[in-house]
């Protein structure tokens, strides 16, 4: 589903976020992305989402080699792509439901189906009840989950996270955890950087460690658990 | 990969540009007083123009009342006796050219001069009337073109009792060229107009776009295509120049109503009955469509630079 060869991402200042980095994600697995602070897990994202173009190398998402697609295309690239960031990322002007909606309006999606997509992505992340309630009242833990909804709600076959659970709680961080797990039991295949290590030791899910832009270790399910 | 693959039906594109087309209304209602700013900009900015048409076509159409009769004043003179002047006129009135004719006499020209001059006090200071007895003659249309006039002008002269001819075709001519020459100007300035019309609407989207910042990123990450995240700020221009629009047919509306009263009081004074004439609906029409069309065109034009530089990181 999600294939790396030998991608290298330079920026123009000569800092290099990736050194030819190779793996590949198979499609419905649930795979941790973790090292320190700069090690090149958000360029990774970036690379896999087409927010970013690699230097070298070819990034392959869905049998689709992103260094040849035309910039036309890069939105619907991005709707197969769910992704969820660590400052959620919300539309403050507008409520809960409107945000969540928001993928299937740029999706063309009818309103009829919109809101019943919409209504039962809330439901899975738990906050059907504030459909109406603007992001700035909800809390930290509940924001994160109305970003979850908002990448869900069109049914991606990928999702990414660049650390969902950085600023939440243990308790919450295993909710959003079992959030995970419960799309990836739906086929979802999941990519998650996260430098929350005890968090990821217990999720018992391959690894893929780097550390200053190259891939040090590639570790299957449950090699840390033991 | 098909171009269709990701065709949105058309009702629900349709659906959505209506909702997002009363979004940017709304928006621009949100903040009434810089909006109400800019649509005065563009309002006054078209009005220039239009008004200064309308004045010239006003001005034109006062040239062609004359046009049609560019008439001869046959100065008789001062001896000639009053018999001898209708005898003349009778002649004058059989030409094949003339289509009519008519004979003032000395008297007559007097007291319609003392009528209109206000000079009465001063004539009455006079011994003899001054003025001689005056035939009008204006040619038939089909023979009112230059050269005929001339001929007639040639033949008129050798009669023993006019002692000179005013030909007012002349002036005529040189007032039409000379609207003619306003015309243009008119035309240069509403070009320059229309372009700060783009400019204002340009910079007002540009303004619109970096306070949307973050939304436009967003909407970008989530995968909105180029053309979704154009369309409320093509719509905020359209609102922007058919707002402009509306003002401007206002401003020219009232300046009309505001200048007809003076102006057919001044036409009675020349005993024409000649009135302001409002724009005409095609006028009215232009204004309602190429205003909106300037705004797209200007929030077209901020988009394309201002867009491309967003991009979610």
């Amino acid at each position: 589903m999600i294939r790396f060869e030998q991608v290298t991402k330079r920026y123009p200042s000569g800092y290099e976020g990736l050194r030819e980095v190779s793996f590949h994600i198979e499609p419905g697995e649930m795979v941790f992305l973790t090292g320190p602070s700069g090690a090149g897990k958000s360029t990774l994202l970036k690379l896999t989402g087409l927010l970013e173009r690699c230097s070298r190398g070819q990034v392959i998402v869905d049998n689709r080699n992103l260094a040849q697609m035309p910039p036309s295309e890069i939105p619907y690239h991005r709707r197969k792509v769910g992704m969820i960031f660590q400052d959620h990322r919300l539309l403050h002007d507008r409520p809960v439901f409107d945000n969540v909606a928001l993928p299937l309006i740029v999706a063309g999606i009818g309103w009829d189906e919109t809101g019943k997509r919409v209504r039962a992505a809330l439901d899975q992340v738990g906050l059907l009840k504030r459909e109406r309630a603007m992001p700035i009242t909800l809390s930290g833990g509940e924001q994160q989950r109305v970003g979850i909804a908002r990448a869900v709600v069109t049914r991606p076959p990928v999702l990414l996270a660049d650390e969902p659970t950085g600023n939440l709680d243990p308790r919450l961080s295993a909710e959003i955890m079992a959030l995970f797990e419960r799309f990836n039991q739906v086929g979802v295949t999941l990519l998650i950087a996260s430098h929350d290590v005890s968090l990821i030791r217990r999720m018992g899910k391959r690894i893929l460690v780097l550390d200053q832009g190259a891939l040090t270790h590639d570790l299957p399910p449950g090699a840390l658990s033991r | 990969m098909s171009r269709f693959e990701h065709l949105i039906p058309p009702p629900v594109l349709l659906a959505h540009h209506l909702q997002t087309a009363l979004a940017s209304l709304g928006r621009l209602s949100r903040n009434p007083i810089g909006s109400l700013m800019t649509v005065a900009v563009i309002g006054i900015a078209l009005a220039l123009p239009a008004g200064l048409h309308l004045i010239l076509s006003n001005l034109q159409s006062l040239g062609d009342n004359w046009d049609g009769s560019s008439n001869l004043s046959l100065f008789l003179k001062k001896e000639a006796p009053e018999s001898g002047g209708r005898r003349l006129m009778e002649r004058i009135g059989g030409m094949g050219e003339v289509g009519k004719v008519k004979f003032v006499t000395a008297e007559e020209a007097l007291a319609e001069f003392r009528r209109f001059s206000g000079f009465a006090d001063v004539l009455d200071l006079l011994q003899d009337n001054p003025l001689p007895a005056v035939i009008l003659v204006q040619p038939k249309e089909q023979s009112s073109d230059p050269a005929t006039v001339e001929k007639l002008v040639e033949l008129l002269k050798k009669e023993s009792l006019v002692d000179h001819i005013q030909l007012d075709l002349q002036w005529v001519k040189r007032f039409a060229a000379i609207t003619q020459i306003a015309q243009r100007g008119v035309l240069v300035l509403a070009g320059l107009l229309s372009m700060a019309v783009l400019l204002v609407i340009g910079n007002s989207i540009r303004l619109e776009i970096q306070s949307r910042h973050e939304e436009i990123e967003i909407t970008k990450l989530i995968g909105a295509s180029n053309a979704f995240i154009r369309r409320p700020f093509l719509y905020s221009g359209f609102w922007f120049g058919l707002l402009g629009g509306f003002f401007a047919l206002l401003l020219v509306l009232l300046s009309a109503f505001l200048l007809d009263e003076p102006t057919s009081e001044l036409a009675l004074l020349y005993s024409s009955d000649f009135s302001v004439t409002a724009l005409d609906s095609t006028s009215v029409l232009g204004f309602l469509i190429g205003s909106p069309v300037l705004g797209l065109l200007g929030a077209a034009i901020a988009v394309g630079r201002h867009l491309k530089r967003i991009e979610p990181s």
